[in-house]
């Protein structure tokens, strides 16, 4: 099944808002990245593994709450479509 | 003048009042309300005139006419219909189903009278 | 603190929750949702992931083995960091689809199979009877800790009585609030609106405790950063296996656990929330861990030894004399216990009864598709489930008699929840996916998952004998529950998990791969893959060739939907261009329709009832093909041609259905005329022989009074012939003058059942009324609109042929109209003749002779428009049914 032809590049909103979901599709990545950091530290008291993983919690909430704001906007009709 | 009349009317004071017409002159009226008791009754003895509204519950005046016609015996059955409508469509549909004469709502008393005789007369 | 404040205290609490359910559910009822439709009561909502487990169990768990508590916590983060992956897809399915469940969502997923949303539903209920179990243990627990001296009293008599009355309230609560009606999206708006204030409760109390402890006890921030830093306890040390395995379990757990699934999906009432929850739910949960591990440390520096680690939020401040603060951290546990306990409820009644006992009901029963009462039937079914749910949890608590045993029974449940997982993501990502994989898939998960940790989680020798654990069953070595394939050196938990999972994942492959799916299979899989593919929705695929009589369906969808039924035909009647509320079967109706009854039923059930209304089979291969095929011609035209295309269908049915009443009314008119000319003759004909009679003047008095009787009636008839033509022409013309005023309902059909009552008063007749929702009181003009009810009423005496004859009068008030239903017990209308009744002499049986000249419903009409409302025609209601609708307040304007 062909859908319409899309075209091949978009205005400056549109892309803003793509590059805003791949941001979007990384965080979580990032997250299990930095979360399996400790893993690789010597063992040793626990005080700042619990502080980095904390700080790490933190950083993925503030950065989704920026881009939940960003892509809570309802979508223009030419930006419709999951790519 | 004496006879048995068979009129088929549903709206009762219009059947009263043609009963009370035909009784003083000496007929002996019998009166049905709806089609479907009409068409009981023309299977049994046949009076000597039939009286019949066009618009009936049960079965409308055209339907038993036609059945009476069909019968052998109540083929020449004097039929007088009666129509409040008083349209053409009516009469001709009537006529073509080989009704006697035809006579419109409301009546002069004595048209209805003189008509009853002349019909009588003929059978 | 005494105990019996403590008792009163939590009643009170009780009686505060079910007001504000209440309330809620009254606010949803108007129409007003205002804030119940807020994302933040969304977020705060998804807050049930945190049950007493988390608000006591995690201090434990945290005391036992430091930073690894937080696994439990960083899974559901990243699921909801990661929301554009997997929730969002799922909410959008969740909503396209009206899934009502988890187990729902599978079966619908894999071809409507029921066999599979059965499958789900034990696992579900099996996993989550213990965990329910754990949650009335905690209250009972928490109890007594306060009624006893010994605050770690294990052993209390009222404990067995505490267990039974929390089940008791939670019951009545659950089923109050999850049974209160039949929604077509299965959505408790009561219910979640507790939870939320719930959720504050337990946060609230939460940092309390953390607070007073931080500040109280430690010595701030600092000093308890120093202690951890200082700390070398036993098990503390960080585990990769445990903290990869249980993060990842987490992340299963909450996408999958049936509590979450049904406030994450089924509840939302709008998708763009999750962009709010995907921060703020973990954020809540960052919140909810801050103050964990200071609690779990200066509870171990500070307590005895034996001290429950469990029970810390309440016993520390219980030891330093802070009674309030004990007393809000009770209430924070207790409601973290009764949250999870209702919604986790509310999702396993709703699957066991749309999944195992509605299906065996129609199955026993074939017949009630078409005749019994289902709106009660379903909800009795769910609220035996919800009984026979808590009642499961309450036994397994006997039966276990509480043990700490329990304690370890949240990943437990999470691990056999997680066997959803494979079948799920294949679903919505895989078009592949089929239901042979996910049968197989599911099963060798759930028996691998009981093998090797819910089984051995009863104990050595308790289910499975010691000498199994070390040898293997019959001397298997391999097949050893917590070392398969010899894998001994695994943490016995992450071993489950590891092979259960890794088995499952690959049988389901390998089912999918091997196997055909049917059709129905396929286009679902279509459409969950493809969701936010507007094409792949389409309506086209499904009932290719409905052959199913409108007013069947409408009786159906009414008993399941009830009025929600009624509007939905109407909205898609109109939407075709169509008046009245019989739409034309066009596929994409009756899978829109079908999706209705699938938020009532479950998709498996929905598909099967009216796949039995139509008497066939569902869609073949062949089917699928033509469907494809046409989909793809379809789409070689632009879209603007296809909008062109359906604009012109509607206005062609528009035409088409204009021009049939064209036709008919030239008929009319002519027939109108000669009508009016029969209805003035009639009565003429008798004035006028019987005054001729009396003129002659020879009667006697009794024949003469008789006489000028008849003409009097007749004369009257005439009249009243007259009045109803003026009215008429007043009306139609709207000319006419309102009188406005306000008027009470009931009183205005008091008046009108007084005088309709005159019509054939020998007649065994009954009205029945609902006096209470008579309790309306209408700007409008009363005369005018009691002239229309007596109408109705009358006209129900004269047609109908049941004896007695009842009318049911029905009073509906939303949103400033009021309607009206009058309905009776007769035989109906037939739908041909609908359309007509409404028109000038169109009495339907001219045999009957009724008094009227056929100009009642006619003037109703008019009165009517002229009263800003409507008068219908209701059809499938079995008997005849008119339906009134009015504004509450007719402002002068419209008139």
């Amino acid at each position: 099944m062909r859908r319409p032809r899309q075209p091949l590049f978009l205005a400056r909103a549109s892309y803003r808002r793509r590059r805003l979901r791949d941001a979007a599709r990384l965080l979580p990545v990032v997250g299990v990245f930095l979360l399996m950091l400790p893993l690789l530290w010597p063992q040793g008291g626990a005080g700042s593994a619990v502080i980095f993983v904390f700080v790490v919690w933190a950083l993925l909430i503030g950065f989704a709450a920026v881009l939940a704001h960003g892509l809570d906007q309802p979508e223009t009709p030419s930006a419709a479509g999951d790519d | 003048m004496a006879g048995q009349v068979l009129l088929i009317e549903d709206e009762a004071n219009i059947a009263e009042a043609i009963r009370f017409l035909l009784t003083r002159d000496g007929c002996q009226v019998e009166v049905i309300g709806d089609g479907l008791t009409a068409l009981q009754r023309l299977r049994g003895d046949l009076p000597d005139l039939v009286i019949l509204d066009l618009m009936l519950p049960g079965a409308s005046g055209l339907d038993i006419l036609a059945s009476l016609r069909a019968d052998p015996r109540g083929q020449g059955l004097p039929v007088l219909m009666l129509t409040a409508k008083g349209q053409e469509r009516d009469r001709d549909a009537a006529e073509r189903a080989g009704v006697s004469a035809f006579m419109a709502k409301p009546f002069a008393n004595a048209d209805m009278r003189a008509k009853v005789r002349q019909l009588m007369g003929q059978g | 603190m005494p105990f019996d404040i403590l008792v009163l205290s939590c009643f009170v609490y009780v009686i505060f929750l079910f007001a504000i359910a209440f309330f809620g559910e009254r606010r949803a009822q108007l129409g007003g949702m205002g804030f119940l439709r807020s994302p933040t009561v969304y977020t705060l909502s998804l807050s049930i992931y945190c049950t007493a487990w988390t608000f006591y169990g995690a201090v434990g768990y945290g005391a036992r083995s430091g930073i690894e508590f937080m696994t439990i916590y960083l899974g559901p983060t990243l699921v909801f960091v990661g929301w554009w992956w997997i929730l969002r897809k799922l909410v959008r399915i969740g909503r396209q689809q009206r899934v009502t469940s988890i187990a729902d969502l599978i079966s619908s997923r894999y071809g409507k199979s029921n066999g599979l949303g059965v499958l789900v539903t034990l696992i579900a209920v099996v996993a989550a009877t213990p965990y329910i179990a754990l949650q009335l243990q905690s209250v009972t627990l928490s109890f007594a800790v306060f009624s006893s001296d010994q605050p770690e009293g294990w052993a209390t008599p009222i404990r067995a009585s505490t267990a039974l009355w929390v089940a008791g309230g939670l019951a009545v609560f659950t089923i109050l609030f999850g049974t209160r009606r039949l929604d077509a999206k299965e959505q408790h708006h009561g219910i979640v609106i507790a939870i939320a204030v719930e959720a504050v409760v337990k946060l609230v109390a939460l940092v309390a405790v953390g607070s007073f402890v931080v500040w109280g006890l430690a010595g701030g921030p600092g000093a308890v950063i120093d202690r951890i830093e200082a700390v070398n306890l036993q098990g503390w040390q960080l585990q990769p296996g445990r903290w990869v395995g249980l993060i990842a379990l987490s992340a299963a757990a909450v996408i999958c656990l049936p509590r979450m699934f049904q406030v994450l999906v089924v509840e939302n009432v709008d998708e763009r929330h999750l962009a709010r929850a995907s921060w703020a739910f973990p954020l809540y949960l960052f919140a909810m861990c801050l103050f964990i591990l200071p609690i779990a440390m200066v509870g171990l520096e500070q307590m005895p030894a034996d001290t429950n680690p469990d029970m810390m939020v309440l016993t520390l401040p219980l030891a330093h004399g802070q009674g309030a603060l004990a007393m809000l951290a009770f209430l924070g546990g207790f409601s973290s216990a009764t949250s999870m306990v209702i919604v986790e409820t509310v999702a396993l009644a709703t699957m066991l009864s749309n999944h195992v006992i509605m299906p065996l009901w129609l199955h026993l029963r074939p017949e009630a598709t078409r005749s019994a009462d289902l709106r009660g039937g379903i909800l009795l079914a769910r609220r035996l489930s919800i009984i026979g749910v808590l009642g499961l949890g309450l036994a397994y608590y006997r039966l276990s008699g509480g043990s700490a045993a329990l304690a370890a029974m949240g990943l437990i449940a999470f691990a056999g929840m997680a066997q959803v997982l494979p079948a799920l993501l294949g679903g919505i990502f895989w078009r592949g996916a089929s239901r042979v994989g996910a049968i197989l898939g599911l099963l060798t998960g759930f028996a691998t998952w009981g093998w090797t940790l819910f089984l051995p989680s009863f104990g050595q020798d308790a289910v499975i004998p010691a000498q199994v654990f070390a040898l293997g069953p019959f001397g298997l070595s391999w097949l050893r529950p917590e070392a398969l394939f010899g894998t001994a050196a695994m943490d016995p938990l992450i071993h489950s998990i590891f092979w259960s999972l890794a088995l499952n994942t690959a049988a389901f492959f390998a089912g999918s791969i091997l196997s055909f799916p049917d059709p129905v299979e396929r286009i679902q899989g279509a459409a969950f893959v493809n969701a936010f593919d507007a094409e792949a929705q389409g309506g086209r695929l499904g009932w290719t060739h409905g052959q199913a009589e409108p007013e069947a369906l409408l009786n159906l969808a009414q008993r399941i939907l009830g009025e929600e039924a009624l509007t939905f035909f109407e909205t898609e009647a109109r939407a075709q261009g169509k008046e009245g509320y019989l739409p034309d079967m066009t596929p994409a109706f009756l899978t829109e329709l079908e999706r209705r009854l699938a938020g009532s039923l479950g998709a498996a059930t929905a598909h099967a009832m009216i796949s039995q209304l139509f008497g066939r089979a569902t869609v073949t291969v062949e089917d699928l093909m033509a469907v494809a095929s046409e989909a793809a011609q379809i789409a070689e035209y632009s879209a603007r041609l296809e909008s062109n295309q359906t604009e012109l269908t509607r206005t062609a049915r528009q035409l088409r259905e204009v021009n049939e009443k064209l036709t008919q009314l030239s008929v009319q008119k002519d027939a109108f005329l000669s009508q009016i000319s029969h209805e003035l003759r009639t009565p003429m004909t008798s004035i006028r022989a019987f005054s001729e009679i009396l003129t002659e003047g020879d009667l006697p008095a009794p024949q003469v009074a008789d006489y000028g009787r008849i003409i009097h009636e007749e004369a009257k008839r005439l009249t009243r012939l007259l009045d109803d033509l003026l009215d008429l022409s007043v009306l139609e013309n709207g000319a006419v003058q309102l009188n406005l005023g306000l008027a009470h309902l009931g009183e205005l059909l008091d008046r009108a059942a007084a005088v309709a009552s005159q019509t054939r008063p020998d007649r065994a007749f009954r009205i029945e009324r609902d006096v209470t929702t008579e309790e309306i009181y209408l700007r409008t003009d009363a005369d005018r609109l009691v002239q229309v009810f007596i109408n109705l009423i009358s006209n129900a005496r004269k047609y109908c042929e049941a004896n007695p004859g009842v009318l049911r009068i029905a009073i509906r008030h939303r949103a400033g109209r009021v309607t009206v239903d009058f309905i009776d017990n007769g035989r109906g209308i037939p739908k041909e003749k609908q359309a007509l009744i409404f028109e000038k002499f169109a009495r339907l049986t001219d045999q009957t002779k009724a008094g009227g000249a056929g100009l009642g419903l006619a003037i109703c009409r008019e009165i009517m428009a002229n009263l800003g409302g409507t008068v219908a025609y209701l059809p499938g209601q079995r008997g005849a049914a008119f339906r009134v609708t009015l504004p509450l307040r007719l402002e002068r304007s419209a008139a």
